[in-house]
């Protein structure tokens, strides 16, 4: 039956002509096209790549905000409070050298007061020294001033050396 | 290529398609034409017309679906195809015109430079005129190089292929790493598809390397198929249901997997490791039959599958004129036409399924083929694994 019995013309024009056809499509066609297609979904699939290394930076980036952020804000605190630190550093040590100071001039003070206080109890103990010894001249000169009472005087000191 | 106008022209054909083989099957006057025109060949060379003209539908399906020296367009109208013949004493070239006769339309012998040749049954035999019988002798050496119907088909395939293909290659050049436009949209998920979910799946980490011959069988087979179901002049031949171009492809599938075959694929089909030597006497005989059984039963799906869609197609169009009786009963023609082409147009569409399917199938089984002759060998591997754990 001529159904099931190749041609041998057709078999030979079918054979040269696939393979032409393959040889063409190969080079020319199938080359270029799965390349494009090999291309384009490697494009694709860098760019959904990239995306998503966007949004990893992107977020790096917001977290490194954030992070810069928190750190001006401790910075900021901690000059703060390094300020007030200071300051009442300052304000006390500046108490501290005023109380000094004036416990250094109320010692001071004390010191000369005790001196001029000294200083005046001598001039005093020799003044009153210098009165007594004018007071007793005074006295010795009066009590002495008649032949009677240096004869008194002398009894008397005499009674009181006893001779032995 | 204007995408457009392309894509417009794919739409029309697939009207075409679905919609001009009622067109055919209404109109009295082609298939009268058709079924003289097959009476007339089929009883040329034996009882010469002795005017009995039933109606054969076996002689006509078988006619439509064989190849022919001349592509019959519409009534008496026949494209004649050159042909080509290689004798004992050289080569031939005439127009397959010759054999018809003009007015008549009736088939006659040509005279040609070095014997007078006859069309017997669609094919060329050495014509004995003395005798008026075929020159058996002679006909054994004649080569029929004929560009014949599926010749013709075969070029309108070529031309169409490289078409398209060339257009989609400058397209993806020229729109590097744009989205598909076009033509280009319609061709790239079958390549996609060929490549992720047959080759890539069925033979493995190599597949570029049969992409090509994938890719261009993929496409030939479906184009063709579909050309097959349009019923008039570009299409209409039984192209990929004739045994020969079947034959070609699968043995070209055949040779490209046995150039491949690697050690390990030649050591399992000759010596089966890990097989007794009895078994081995029963298994290698059945292996190496395998081997080349593999390649006939491509052939003879792809060949069988197609030219059933055209049998079956034609046989409900063949009850028409069975039940019309040769117009005595045209009543029960009509009637029985309702029916036949509601069950053709059910099997064209199935058709378009087959047309996809065949190809999708001989792709597949070509890369599977292929698949076990590159494959690496797993074997040792598991019996190295086996051992670690």
């Amino acid at each position: 039956m001529g159904l099931i019995l190749p041609d041998t013309g057709l078999v030979i024009w079918m054979s040269i002509t696939f393979l032409i056809v393959l040889f063409i499509l190969k080079k020319f066609a199938w080359k270029p096209i799965l390349k494009g297609i090999h291309d384009r979904e490697s494009s694709i699939e860098n760019a959904l790549k990239a995306a998503e290394n966007a949004k990893a930076e992107v977020a790096n980036l917001k977290a490194e905000n954030e992070r810069i952020l928190a750190d001006a804000r401790a910075e900021r605190d901690n000059m703060i409070r390094e300020a007030r630190e200071l300051r009442e550093s300052m304000i006390s040590e500046a108490k501290n050298k005023a109380k000094a100071e004036g416990e250094k001039m109320l010692t001071a003070a004390r010191e000369s007061i005790q001196n001029e206080k000294m200083a005046a109890i001598t001039d005093l103990k020799n003044q009153v020294a210098q009165l007594s010894i004018d007071i007793a001249e005074k006295i010795i000169a009066r009590e002495l001033s008649s032949e009677n009472k240096q004869k008194e005087l002398i009894g008397d000191l005499l009674k009181e050396v006893k001779l032995n | 290529m204007n995408y457009k106008a392309f894509r417009t022209q794919l739409l029309v054909l697939a009207g075409f398609l679905l919609f001009s083989t009622y067109a055919f099957a209404y109109d009295p006057d082609a298939v009268a034409a058709n079924m003289s025109s097959t009476t007339s060949q089929s009883t040329q060379t034996s009882a010469a017309a002795s005017g009995d003209e039933k109606f054969n539908p076996g002689e006509m399906i078988m006619h439509h679906i064989a190849d022919a020296h001349d592509w019959h367009i519409y009534g008496h109208i026949h494209m004649p195809l050159p042909v080509i013949l290689k004798t004992d004493k050289g080569f031939e070239f005439f127009s397959s015109g010759n054999f018809r006769n003009h007015d008549t339309h009736a088939e006659q012998p040509y005279k040609g430079t070095h014997y007078t040749y006859a069309l017997h049954h669609g094919k060329i035999v050495v014509w004995d005129e003395v005798m008026h019988k075929e020159n058996e002798e002679a006909t054994h050496h004649l080569l029929d190089l004929s560009i014949t119907k599926n010749v013709i088909t075969l070029f309108i395939l070529v031309g169409l292929m490289l078409g398209i293909f060339l257009t989609v290659a400058k397209a993806y050049k020229k729109r590097e790493g744009q989205a598909p436009k076009g033509i280009q949209s319609f061709v790239e998920p079958l390549i996609v598809f060929i490549r992720d979910d047959v080759a890539k799946t069925s033979i493995g980490p190599k597949y570029q390397k049969f992409m090509p011959y994938l890719l261009s069988v993929f496409f030939f087979i479906f184009f063709s198929n579909l050309l097959g179901l349009i019923p008039f002049f570009p299409g209409g031949a039984n192209f990929t249901g004739n045994i020969a171009v079947a034959m070609v492809l699968a043995v070209l599938t055949f040779i490209i997997t046995v150039i491949n075959g690697n050690g390990h694929y030649w050591r399992h089909l000759f010596a089966m490791p890990g097989v007794p030597v009895g078994v081995l006497l029963i298994l290698t005989p059945i292996e190496i039959m395998g081997l080349f059984l593999r390649p006939f039963v491509l052939m003879i799906r792809l060949f069988a599958n197609i030219s059933a869609g055209h049998i079956i197609a034609l046989a409900f169009y063949s009850l028409i004129f069975l039940f019309a009786n040769g117009g005595e009963s045209a009543g029960a023609g009509y009637g029985v036409s309702v029916l036949s082409i509601a069950f053709t147009v059910f099997m064209m569409f199935m058709e378009l399924l087959v047309a996809f399917l065949q190809a999708y199938v001989f792709t597949l089984l070509s890369a599977i083929y292929f698949g076990s002759a590159v494959e690496e060998h797993h074997h040792e591997e598991h019996a190295d694994h086996a051992h670690a754990h």
